[in-house]
């Protein structure tokens, strides 16, 4: 991808636009196969995994270097029955059996959390087997370590610096999601961007997106995921301010990447932290996870390591204090919104979570709290962002709040220890959300390029397969059965409902009033654009198949992918064990991962939230399409205009950041660091030159001249005043030198003689 | 006969000699006055080494000796004087060692 990217910078406008997007779709292509082959390669390997030996030389490579206080106990991942509990007697013993051997071969330390984890599933799979008819499903995932291959960049100090890939289940997902939506939007954009002049500008942008969110997904240590992490927001600001020429666009890019730099703050702080909480010694995932899980970490460093890296996921993936970006970045292209604010990059952050998740369960104690930072801030976002979509005009407005609000659920589910249901949802999400982005974009180029829902309606008529798709798309979004959504959603809420040790009640609450208010103002978008009577001038047309077919196999994906994780049971349907939890069962992590509680399919949850999205699909309809409801509530009720104006102004965060804290930074923040340092920086300065010149007068008026000089002069004076008087003995004469010289004789003499 | 009388002998030729170095405006009488100085140490020189002689040590010729290089000394001496008071003369039609001041500082 990064080829393609240099490629396209350096020949693109020589090749002319349809080559340009010839080698991006080309090299997208490319990494889908690769990408595909990838995740065949990790499903063989999980039903295949490595034994005895081989399993110890792959779990020492994957760690690096694990000190002994390392090792974590892996207990018996848990089912929900209570058999598991005499198992783990079992499991310990065979545990130890498993350590006992490995020690005997090798004197690799790592070696024996993998053989225990190995040896405990083995015996965890009997139990597993009697339990299945309960629809357990803990035993079965024996210890799969992840594919990781370093190169040791340079050691500074006893730290190694590596360069390296890290490839298990959550990679692989995130490899195929990219890749596909990537090249969906790739050969969709080769008809939006038609005749733009700075095409394949646009293509090797996007291409270096791609390959900077492919090399993010594949990083081992977080000083890699870091690199990828500023790339992609690099590559936002790019594509956002793709036409800079209009003042708002080049303010949505710089706002996306500012709000994101805050947050990276944070992030860097935060990896900081875990590398010195990991022991100081690697930044290697799998090393810091593993360290974190087994309780040599510091539990503060490890608190206030999750705090920080929360930070860079709160800009980076939307969350309440740092989302304001997001809605203005719709100001780019609508297909680099479908693939960068949709599928991508704001699930970067999410990834974060995923990938270090150890770090922030042990950190925040997901598994024995009911109420932590992350969860909370998850499940405010999905509720602020749900509202806020309602008062929307613009359709991909509406989108990118649904955006924040689904970030917030996929957020929340992290925060709940429900980290399948959270990864899941951010693998359908992608797909349906880039559909309805994608149909968002089709709509505007058929109504002449204008997003306002107030100036569409009636496009079923004429644009069918965007209509249908669009439909599609939105049920899932929803949450009906049996679309993808539901799947998902429908696993995080029961997530929150069970919670790890105690349920998260507050989370549940969110979750569900988030349900209800994603079907209705998706209800509303849909009703408006596609149902009554076209508002706009002019004819609306389908368009063309390029667009179209992107549109079709994103819908297909949302209708499918829902089913690769079934759950063990629903209502009483029991498929057989292959065909359940498929996706759980090869992308969550068996490997320095924290024990989670998985959540049963609980029907009552099931159909409450069923309840809630077709009721919210109603109430949309009845209020937009029939008019009935309390129209005009505005006008009446200061209270509900209050309220509204609230909503439209983004609960004022936009003028808390901008007006306040920046106005104030640059006015009087600015003006009195000015005064400090006109007066008292350069009063100081001057006042000290002056005492200087005062001292250094003194010092040469009062000593030098004075003291020095006349020291000087006077031992001249001195030798000068003796000279004379003794010039007066040389007379020249020799007789009375003669002279004295005798009668220095005689006293000589006088002396030797008479004293000595 | 004791040494006694020879040495004060000496000591008061020395003295006058001393006398006339230090008082006489005439340089050949300097120089004279020098010759009697050196002659005077002479005498106490003989003096001591007959006195030594008529000791129990034995006959001793060091004190002769002693003069004999004392009188070759002092006619070198006188040579370069006269010398040197004739080269006054010539300059100066004088010999007048007060007036030759000079190195008067």
């Amino acid at each position: 991808m990064a080829a393609s990217f240099l490629l396209i910078l350096f020949f693109g406008k020589r090749v002319g636009t349809r080559a340009t997007a010839g080698i991006g779709i080309g090299a997208v292509s490319i990494c889908l196969v690769l990408s595909v082959g990838v995740a065949a390669q990790w499903i063989d390997r999980v039903n295949h995994p490595p034994e005895g030996a081989e399993l110890v030389e792959q779990t020492n490579a994957a760690y690096g270097e694990t000190p002994e206080d390392a090792r974590y106990e892996v207990e018996a991942v848990t089912t929900e029955s209570g058999e598991t509990v005499d198992s783990q007697g079992e499991g310990t013993e065979g545990g130890t059996e498993g350590t006992d051997h490995s020690e005997e071969g090798t004197a690799v330390t790592g070696a024996a959390p993998g053989e225990s984890a190995a040896a405990l599933p083995a015996a965890g799979t009997e139990v597993a087997a009697a339990a299945e008819g309960e629809g357990g499903h803990g035993g079965e995932s024996e210890s799969v370590p992840p594919v990781v291959n370093t190169v040791t960049w340079f050691t500074i100090g006893g730290v190694d610096f590596e360069f390296g890939t890290l490839v298990d289940g959550l990679s692989a997902m995130m490899l195929i999601t990219v890749s596909i939506i990537s090249l969906l939007v790739h050969i969709y954009s080769t008809e939006y961007l038609r005749g733009d002049e700075r095409f394949t500008h646009y293509y090797a942008f996007l291409s270096l997106f791609t390959a900077s969110m492919l090399f993010y997904v594949l990083g081992s240590n977080t000083l890699q995921m870091l690199v990828g992490w500023e790339l992609v927001g690099l590559c936002s600001f790019a594509l956002i301010g793709h036409w800079w020429e209009e003042k708002k666009n080049s303010d949505a890019a710089l706002k996306a990447f500012l709000t994101n730099r805050v947050g990276d703050m944070g992030l860097i702080i935060g990896v900081v932290i875990t590398f010195f909480a990991a022991g100081a010694s690697s930044f290697n995932v799998l090393h810091i996870n593993s360290y974190a899980l087994s309780g040599a970490a510091n539990a503060t460093l490890l608190l206030v390591g999750s705090l920080c890296l929360f930070a860079g996921v709160t800009s980076k993936s939307g969350q309440f204090p740092l989302h304001t970006w997001l809605p203005d970045a719709m100001a780019g292209p609508t297909p680099v919104s479908a693939l960068i604010h949709a599928a991508t990059m704001v699930v970067a952050g999410v990834y974060l979570i995923a990938r270090l998740y150890a770090v922030f369960f042990s950190g925040l104690s997901i598994g024995s709290s009911t109420f932590h930072y992350v969860a909370f801030i998850g499940g405010f976002t999905t509720v602020m962002g749900g509202l806020l979509a309602f008062v929307q005009t613009d359709i991909k407005k509406v989108l990118a709040y649904s955006t924040i609000s689904q970030l917030g659920y996929m957020v929340m589910a992290l925060g709940v220890g429900a980290w399948t249901a959270g990864v899941f949802h951010l693998f359908t999400h992608a797909f349906f959300k880039a559909c309805l982005f994608l149909g968002a974009g089709s709509v505007s180029h058929a109504c002449h390029h204008t997003f306002d829902m107030r100036e569409m309606g009636g496009l079923r008529k004429y644009m069918p397969s965007t209509h249908i798709t669009f439909a599609i798309a939105t049920l899932a979004l929803a949450g009906i059965v049996p679309f993808a959504g539901f799947w998902s959603k429908d696993e995080i809420l029961a997530g929150a409902a069970n919670g790890q040790e105690n349920a998260y009640t507050i989370m549940l609450v969110f979750g569900l009033i988030t349900a209800f208010l994603t079907a209705a103002y998706m209800g509303r978008a849909y009703w408006m654009t596609f149902w009554g009577e076209y508002r706009g001038h002019g004819t609306p047309h389908e368009s063309p198949k390029v667009m179209t077919i992107p549109l079709w196999i994103l819908a297909a994906a949302a209708v499918v992918l829902g089913f690769t994780n079934f759950p063990g049971s629903f209502f009483g349907l029991e498929l057989p064990e292959g065909w359940t939890t498929r996706f759980e069962h090869y992308v969550e992590p068996t490997f320095a991962f924290p024990p989670i509680e998985h959540a049963e399919f609980t029907p009552w949850l099931a159909i409450l939230s069923t309840i809630l999205a077709v009721g919210g699909l109603l109430a949309a309809y009845a209020y937009y399409e029939r008019n009935l409801g309390p129209h005009g509530l505005t006008r009446h009720s200061r209270l509900a205009s209050g309220g509204y104006t609230f909503l439209e102004n983004k609960y004022y965060l936009d003028t808390l950041y901008s007006d306040i804290i920046a106005a104030d930074t640059k006015g009087p923040l600015a003006r009195a660091a000015y005064w400090f340092n006109q007066n008292v920086l350069d009063g100081i300065i001057d006042g000290s030159a002056a005492v200087a010149r005062k001292v250094s007068g003194f010092v040469y008026r009062d000593v030098d001249q004075l003291i020095v000089d006349g020291a000087v002069n006077g031992s001249g004076f001195v030798s000068e005043g003796s000279g004379q008087l003794l010039r007066r003995i040389q007379t020249g004469k020799v007789q009375q030198y003669a002279a004295i010289l005798f009668s220095g004789v005689v006293v000589l003499a006088g002396v030797l003689v008479f004293v000595v | 006969m004791l040494v006694n009388q020879f040495l004060f002998l000496g000591a008061i030729l020395f003295c006058i000699g001393v006398y006339g170095v230090l008082a006489r405006r005439n340089g050949v009488l300097v120089l004279m006055s020098i010759e009697l100085i050196l002659n005077a140490v002479n005498i106490n020189l003989i003096a001591f080494g007959a006195m030594w002689s008529a000791s129990d040590a034995g006959p001793n010729l060091s004190g002769q000796v002693f003069a004999l290089f004392v009188i070759a000394v002092a006619a070198a001496e006188v040579g370069v004087g006269l010398a040197l008071v004739l080269l006054i003369y010539r300059n100066r039609q004088s010999i007048a060692v007060d007036d030759v001041d000079l190195l008067k500082g």
